[in-house]
């Protein structure tokens, strides 16, 4: 006959909400440590304990703590703003990146300017005129696939 | 009476829709995976709850944020959009850099051109 699980000396956050036997196997204890229940308890009430426990037993266990701090941010980001919760952030960032990429052309443009109208003095020198190609627009084509129009944010 | 035109909640919930079903605006069955990934991962209560706790103008817009932020998590179950806000954060860092110093090479110009000018009006 199979024994009782072992109980850890102190219960997680999570099994303290759940008001549960803290077992030293819970998938919670690891991440959602009992000095810090607001953590837990903003993810319960997001995702709720069923729906944590199944995408953290889905990824690999050294990627578990990034797994649950990801869900506290964007579970503490849909609290603070329960219609657009994270996509606000997305939204403002996205604006700054398009506005800076604005920026970096006219900076360069400028200095091919500065290179073109001196190339007998200094030598022909080379801009980059190129977009940094690894800034690859994710997020604009994640959000256009959703039909979403962010410009609502601006 | 089952509504012979249930929503995709209903549907994925194997219930009745009534008439006034609560997802039923904002998770049309031509839609399915849109209710799947929302249920996966905040789970049809807390889905209802939050939508409750709403004024009805703003639901629309909630399901469609709640519906990019669980398909981002199934996506990328690690990091769910988060992930996204980290890789435009590096973006927009490497993209200060790359203004800082264009703008340090247009300073060297700009003083290599001036020491020119200033030498070329000494010998002249």
């Amino acid at each position: 006959m199979k024994g009782p699980e072992a109980r850890s000396s102190t219960s997680c956050a999570a099994c303290r909400l759940q008001k549960r036997r803290c077992t030293s196997n819970c998938i919670f204890a690891p991440h959602f440590r009992s000095d810090d229940p607001l953590k837990f308890a903003q993810v319960h009430k997001v995702f709720g304990a069923s729906n944590v426990s199944k995408i953290l037993s889905e990824v690999p266990q050294e990627q578990r703590d990034d797994t649950a701090n990801s869900l506290a941010y964007e579970a503490e980001a849909r609290l603070r703003d329960p219609v657009y919760g994270c996509m606000r952030t997305i939204a403002l960032l996205q604006r700054k990146r398009v506005e800076l990429q604005h920026d970096l052309m006219l900076a360069r443009a400028r200095l091919a300017h500065y290179i073109a109208s001196n190339s007998s003095q200094f030598g022909k020198g080379h801009v980059d005129m190129a977009p940094l190609s690894h800034l690859s627009p994710l997020c604009i084509e994640q959000t256009q696939s959703f039909g979403w129009n962010l410009s609502e944010f601006y | 009476m089952l509504n012979s035109r249930r929503c995709a909640a209903c549907i994925y919930l194997r219930r009745k829709c009534p008439r006034d079903c609560l997802f039923a605006p904002y998770f049309p069955s031509s839609n399915p995976q849109r209710f799947a990934n929302v249920h996966k991962i905040f789970g049809a209560s807390n889905t209802s709850k939050m939508l409750t706790q709403l004024p009805v103008d703003l639901r629309a817009v909630a399901v469609d944020c709640m519906y990019f932020e669980a398909t981002s998590r199934v996506r990328c179950p690690v990091y769910g959009c988060v992930g996204i806000i980290t890789a435009l954060v590096q973006q927009i860092t490497d993209i200060q850099y790359e203004i800082a110093k264009t703008k340090a090479e247009i300073a060297l110009y700009s003083a290599q051109q001036q020491q020119m000018s200033e030498n070329k009006d000494s010998q002249g």
